[in-house]
């Protein structure tokens, strides 16, 4: 085993969590149709006004974003908690980093990027400004993944937990608050024609400083709760 | 240079010591209060601009100091936890975390009293006021974590670890909604040398400022004798305490 380099490591984890996400394909649908859901409440909520909702829509798709991505997160590291194959891996001489990037690169995959997929649909039905839709396009490209790298510390944290499921909103979404600041700022600054590089550059700061630290803060909780 | 510390890693110690500590912090922090808020509440002069209702300062500006140095003190705690695995860190992360809570709570509950008269309403989305709010819900995920866990050994170290995520997150939290809102009046007490009001109206302050911080360490103490007490309740030297405080 400790034959295997790092990226084989990786490689081999990522495929691993893809292919058992793969064959329960109704678990990876739920978070997608949750925030699918959730947008669509929203009109029906305040009101079909066009110029209302396309005020609205970025914040309404970043939170609808931020609620999909917790709601699958409790199941990052749930199923390999129960089998004990999470015991296996901390146990294992590879770093517990790299297993640790792999699984919550494959959490991004499966969740973060179906939604940056369908979001597009979804600005046009809150009739979201055509400047908007790459600002749009980039804060979720570079802020979702650092939803699931914060979240990952959540969940870890949460896993031994017998009903963790609301424990973890509460201890995650304090730590989305600047991403949801930032990404919905940009796409208002891109409505108006003004340049939002700024607030970009900030989402790609966290997204790396959370690339580089989450990690580690993820393996140290799951040493924790492993016990 | 470390050595005079390593007698306070037996809980025991630690725990006679937070005992003897006790009286000393809560008479000084209720002598320093009751003259200070005497003072402050009845004698210092109201101010020009913002009359009586600006005596709120005297409670609202030490507690918004202290929640964040609670925080700050409980984070250390956690670290010194988890590298230095320190148990009786733990202990005392515990034991501060729901008194942050309280002062924060505070902060909050004073600045909308204070808000009402000065801004004409209860809250405003201010920088410092949402910053504030999230400080609140950071504590309030500490201790539900904290208290999720049945073994106090796991607990403490998980809540650690999510008050060292919020420690660094705390200043991007702080910043971010600094620019995206801001009201709030920019900061009186805090700029070192010449402070930016007059003397008779400071002095209170200060004595507020340090009762309040000596009451922190009081209730600190009790907590951390009891976070003690129920992590080693096991041990013959709690059921001698216990024994000997029944007869």
């Amino acid at each position: 085993m400790s034959s295997l380099s790092y990226r084989q490591t990786f490689a081999l984890v990522l495929k691993r969590d893809l292919t058992i996400a793969f064959r329960h394909k109704d678990e990876m649908l739920n978070p997608l149709l949750f925030f699918i859901i959730v947008v669509t409440l929203f009109p029906l909520g305040i009101g079909p006004q066009a110029n209302t909702l396309a005020k609205i829509a970025p914040g309404i798709i970043w939170v609808s974003a931020l609620l999909a991505t917790l709601l699958s997160l409790d199941r990052l590291f749930k199923a390999d908690h129960n089998d004990g194959s999470l015991e296996q891996m901390l146990i294992s001489p590879q770093p517990l980093f790299i297993f640790t990037l792999a699984k919550i690169t494959a959490h991004w995959l499966l969740t973060g990027l179906p939604l940056i997929l369908v979001a597009p649909i979804l600005a046009a039905l809150l009739y979201l400004p055509e400047q908007s839709y790459s600002a749009l396009f980039l804060t979720l490209l570079l802020g979702t993944p650092v939803l699931s790298f914060m979240g990952a510390i959540g969940a870890a944290l949460t896993v031994g937990v017998k009903k963790g499921g609301v424990l973890l909103s509460l201890i995650v979404l304090p730590l989305y608050i600047p991403v949801l600041i930032f990404a919905t700022s940009a796409i208002d600054t891109a409505s108006l024609n003004l340049p939002y590089n700024g607030q970009l550059a900030i989402i790609a700061a966290l997204f790396f400083g959370s690339l580089t630290l989450a990690p580690f803060a993820v393996g140290a909780a799951l040493k924790v709760s492993t016990n | 240079m470390w050595k005079w510390l390593h007698p306070y890693a037996n809980p025991e110690v630690s725990y006679h010591f937070a005992g003897k500590l006790k009286p000393w912090l809560g008479l000084s922090s209720a002598l320093l209060l009751t003259v200070g808020l005497i003072w402050a509440l009845l004698f210092a002069p109201a101010d020009y601009q913002q009359g009586e209702s600006f005596r709120i300062f005297y409670i609202h500006v030490p507690s918004a100091i202290l929640s964040m140095s609670i925080y700050l003190a409980m984070a250390i705690a956690a670290l010194s936890s988890l590298v230095w695995q320190v148990r009786l860190a733990d202990a005392s992360a515990a034991a501060l975390a729901p008194i942050g809570a309280v002062f924060t709570a505070i902060a909050l509950l004073t600045g909308a009293a204070w808000g009402k008269p000065m801004w004409g309403t209860w809250w405003v989305w201010d920088a410092r006021l949402t910053s504030e709010l999230i400080l609140l819900f950071l504590y309030l995920g500490v201790i539900a974590l904290h208290n999720a866990f049945d073994d106090k050994q796991m607990a403490g170290k998980a809540a650690g670890i999510l008050a060292l995520v919020g420690v660094i997150n705390l200043p991007i939290i702080k910043y971010s909604v600094e620019w995206w809102n801001t009201l709030h009046q920019g900061p009186t007490v805090s700029k070192l040398g010449a402070p930016a009001m007059a003397s008779e109206m400071y002095w209170p302050f200060v004595l507020c400022f340090f009762g309040f911080a000596l009451l922190v360490g009081a209730v600190a103490c009790v907590r951390f004798q009891t976070e003690i007490i129920t992590r080693n309740k096991m041990r013959p030297w709690v059921r001698n305490l216990v024994t000997s405080e029944v007869n």
